[in-house]
């Protein structure tokens, strides 16, 4: 009876989520088509899209499985390649856009999947903090050879060059008069025809939502947990430890690279330098500010940090320093305890239905 | 458990919130004036947006560039008559940052655009710009695609294969019998650009090149093995399609080897001699390919230098004297066209279209005489190839 009680809650809490960003999708659909929503905001509604996705599924590696990762833009980077290159190359195959887009972003997360796999099996076996060593390494690697790729389409196919001695052009690639250079070396993918939507934005979230919560409540996600606050015990009653710390990273991946594809898609232009250090830390920001292991927090972090910069345009040349100071006062913000016992006193009434050891 | 889903749907109702408490922030914006720039009479001025990386490890070029036309605005406002107001935003050379301020501009009521100074973040910027039927004239972004296949985006700087034929051709005429080297940089689409334009054009003009040799990002502090194999090699030519900064270290580093080549440079070398910390007895004999030469004779080179200077502390680069002039051009182009402050971005675009792409329709700026644009986008002036002597330019 407990246990089906705790189902109950789990699920609750669960449609709770979901309903919450449908309410959100539905509440800046009804503004946007009503005009009410500027362009500055209306343009920022995709990529807000792909952060959300991408703090979720980093949250899935740093929150749940406990390891550290570094390189979480890398998978972003591969699954934006593979989706332009896909979507690019299927124009004629695929004409309906919106199918495409999802084509190119199941491309995009096989791609990454299959990149995480390389990275998680030799290192996912070892304890300590080599997977951040390992991942920011990966990082930087993927950079440096996507900038020397050289990807072209034409009737015959795909042509594919890699310019390790950097004396290869798009010429090279032997093309017929209806190629197309999709990847152009150092310049990254140029001429994108930007298909992305918010619309797939938002299914992407719900599909990232569905897919990290189940997993969450399920066995294997208990054992996921379970290796993460006791790798001796977990394994003493028998779990996989390898098996399921990959299987949680390589999802993590994969949706890293959906939401890869979904951003490399919304720009005409997309360079393999964007995907830096920066950008993994960038996420990672987003996953520690919301709360490690919180799907709520990682959402509303990944919403309000992207639009933050945006929104302080007016102060110029000062804007990113009052991002710094709105990042460290949140986080003084939220840890402390004077202001959770207020928020405490705020929502006072739910809190003596639930037991003491309900954690929200 | 019923907390939490007030906590969930509070949380949902404070992002809706927040989402719209920013639209109304921009609206706000709207009334408030460019604090960099003049304040005409709103529905007065034509709109100007500025594009380019003014934070950031590449905010040298945004500035300058933004900086370049932001005295050309006032030079005309004070003319009095047609007014105009410029609102540059920082891109930090991104295309995502670059989409996000063209929107912000967007919002604020942008007729036309300068920029974006970068060539990544432009080729983003312009397809919105397409898109949206807004005019586009970009001071220095040099990629051919930032033009490609989109009619309402023009250049003011050579296009990057222009920069690399043209060097090769001046090299065929005047050194052909050198050992030619070339030090680029692999992962920057401008030097890379520039880098196999020249290297077509050098071997359809059968010049000698013996090595070539690449840096990125992260190795741009140290050319010992690229000198190293460029003089083996022998090559007496050094030909260094690549921004200043580096090109700073490989003279410094040649002087220290006793490595003394002709080195050649693309614009990117312009700005070397006010690089803060360089010895420019290093620069002396290096050639280089720039549109604009800040110790130029002329009354408009010597009045904008002057202006540069006594506002902003330095010597104006060619991003400087890109922006002056895309206002300018923009400027004329109005002007010529009859367009009133009234239109509308869609209407001024068509009419800024045709004028630039009409015979009779010229410029007269700081980096070139009598420049005209092509259909597609491209400036044509004449290239100047300068040398440095005793810290100055002097032109070939």
């Amino acid at each position: 009876m407990k246990r089906l009680g705790t189902m109950k809650k789990a699920s609750k809490a669960n449609f709770a989520t979901y309903l919450g960003v449908i309410i959100a999708f539905v509440v800046v659909s009804l503004l946007k088509s009503g005009g009410v929503l500027s362009s500055s905001l209306s343009g920022l509604l995709i990529p807000v899209c792909c952060y959300v996705v991408m703090a979720l599924s980093l949250n899935l590696t740093v929150g749940v499985l406990g390891e550290l990762s570094l390189g979480h833009a890398g998978f972003m980077s591969v699954g934006a390649f593979s989706g332009i290159v896909a979507a690019m190359s299927l124009q004629e195959a695929i004409p309906f856009a919106p199918l495409r887009l999802a084509v190119a972003m199941v491309v995009g997360a096989l791609f990454a999947a299959v990149a995480g796999v390389i990275v998680g099996v030799p290192v996912l076996r070892l304890r300590g903090d080599y997977l951040a060593i390992v991942t920011l390494a990966f990082g930087e690697i993927i950079k440096d050879l996507l900038t020397c790729l050289l990807v072209g389409y034409d009737s015959n196919g795909l042509h594919i060059l890699f310019n390790a001695s950097g004396t290869l052009t798009v010429a090279d690639l032997g093309m017929d008069e209806t190629g197309v250079a999709i990847i152009k070396g150092a310049q990254g993918a140029t001429g994108t025809v930007t298909i992305a939507t918010f619309a797939a934005g938002f299914v992407l979230i719900l599909v990232t939502l569905f897919i990290i919560l189940n997993l969450v409540n399920s066995r294997s996600g208990r054992a996921v947990m379970a290796i993460r606050d006791n790798r001796i015990a977990a394994e003493s009653v028998g779990i996989n430890i390898t098996k399921y710390k990959l299987m949680a990273f390589v999802l993590s991946a994969a949706l890293a690279g959906a939401a890869g594809a979904l951003y490399g898609l919304n720009y005409s232009n997309l360079a393999a330098s964007k995907f830096n250090f920066n950008t993994s830390i960038l996420v990672l920001v987003f996953v520690v500010l919301g709360g490690l292991g919180n799907m709520w927090g990682s959402i509303i972090a990944a919403v309000v940090l992207t639009i933050l910069p945006e929104a302080l345009r007016e102060f110029a040349d000062y804007r990113m320093l009052v991002y710094a100071i709105v990042l460290i006062l949140v986080m003084l913000a939220t840890n402390n305890d004077q202001l959770k016992n207020l928020l405490k006193k705020i929502i006072p009434v739910r809190k003596g239905g639930l037991g003491d050891g309900e954690r929200v | 458990m019923k907390k939490f889903r007030m906590i969930a749907l509070a949380l949902a109702a404070v992002m809706c919130v927040s989402l719209t408490a920013c639209g109304g922030g921009d609206d706000d914006s709207k009334q408030t004036p460019d604090p960099t720039g003049t304040t005409p009479v709103a529905g007065e001025a034509f709109k100007l947006g500025g594009i380019g990386p003014l934070t950031g490890e590449n905010a040298i070029y945004g500035t300058s560039a933004m900086n370049g036309a932001q005295i050309a605005v006032d030079e005309i406002n004070a003319k009095g008559g047609v007014q105009l107001e410029l609102n540059a935003q920082d891109d930090e050379a991104d295309g995502e940052k670059g989409v996000n301020a063209y929107n912000n501009l967007k919002d604020w009521g942008m007729q036309a655009l300068v920029g974006c100074v970068t060539t990544g973040s432009c080729i983003a910027v312009s397809t919105e710009l397409n898109r949206d039927r807004i005019f586009g004239l970009t001071p220095s972004a040099s990629s051919a695609d930032v033009t490609a296949g989109k009619d309402n985006m023009f250049q003011v700087c050579f296009t990057d294969p222009n920069q690399g034929v043209t060097s090769a051709d001046y090299m065929a005429e005047h050194m052909a019998d050198k050992k030619i080297a070339i030090i680029y940089r692999n992962d920057d689409a401008y030097s890379q650009g520039v880098r196999d334009a020249f290297a077509a054009e050098a071997s359809a003009k059968g010049l000698n090149i013996v090595y070539e040799g690449t840096f990125n990002k992260d190795t741009q502090t140290d050319f010992n093995v690229q000198l190293t194999g460029a003089q083996s090699q022998g090559a007496d030519l050094v030909y260094l399609p690549i921004y200043y900064q580096p090109a700073s270290v490989i003279l410094s580093q040649a002087k220290q080897m006793n490595y003394a080549p002709t080195f050649f440079g693309i614009d990117g070398m312009d700005g070397i001699l006010t690089l803060e910390g360089f010895d420019t007895a290093l620069a002396e004999g290096v050639m280089l390919m720039t549109p604009f030469n800040a110790w130029g004779t002329d009354d408009l080179t010597k009045n904008f230098v002057t202006e540069y200077e006594s506002r902003y502390g330095s010597t104006p680069n060619q991003f400087a004297a890109d922006g002056y002039d895309a206002v300018y051009a923009i400027y004329n182009a109005l002007m010529a066209a009859e367009c009133t402050p009234d239109m509308s971005a869609a209407d001024i675009c068509e009419k800024l279209v045709a004028q630039f792409t009409a015979a009779d329709f010229s410029v007269d700026g700081l980096t070139g005489t009598s420049m005209t644009w092509s259909a597609n986008g491209e400036v044509a002036k004449a290239p100047v190839i300068v040398v440095i002597e005793g810290g100055a330019y002097v032109t070939q």
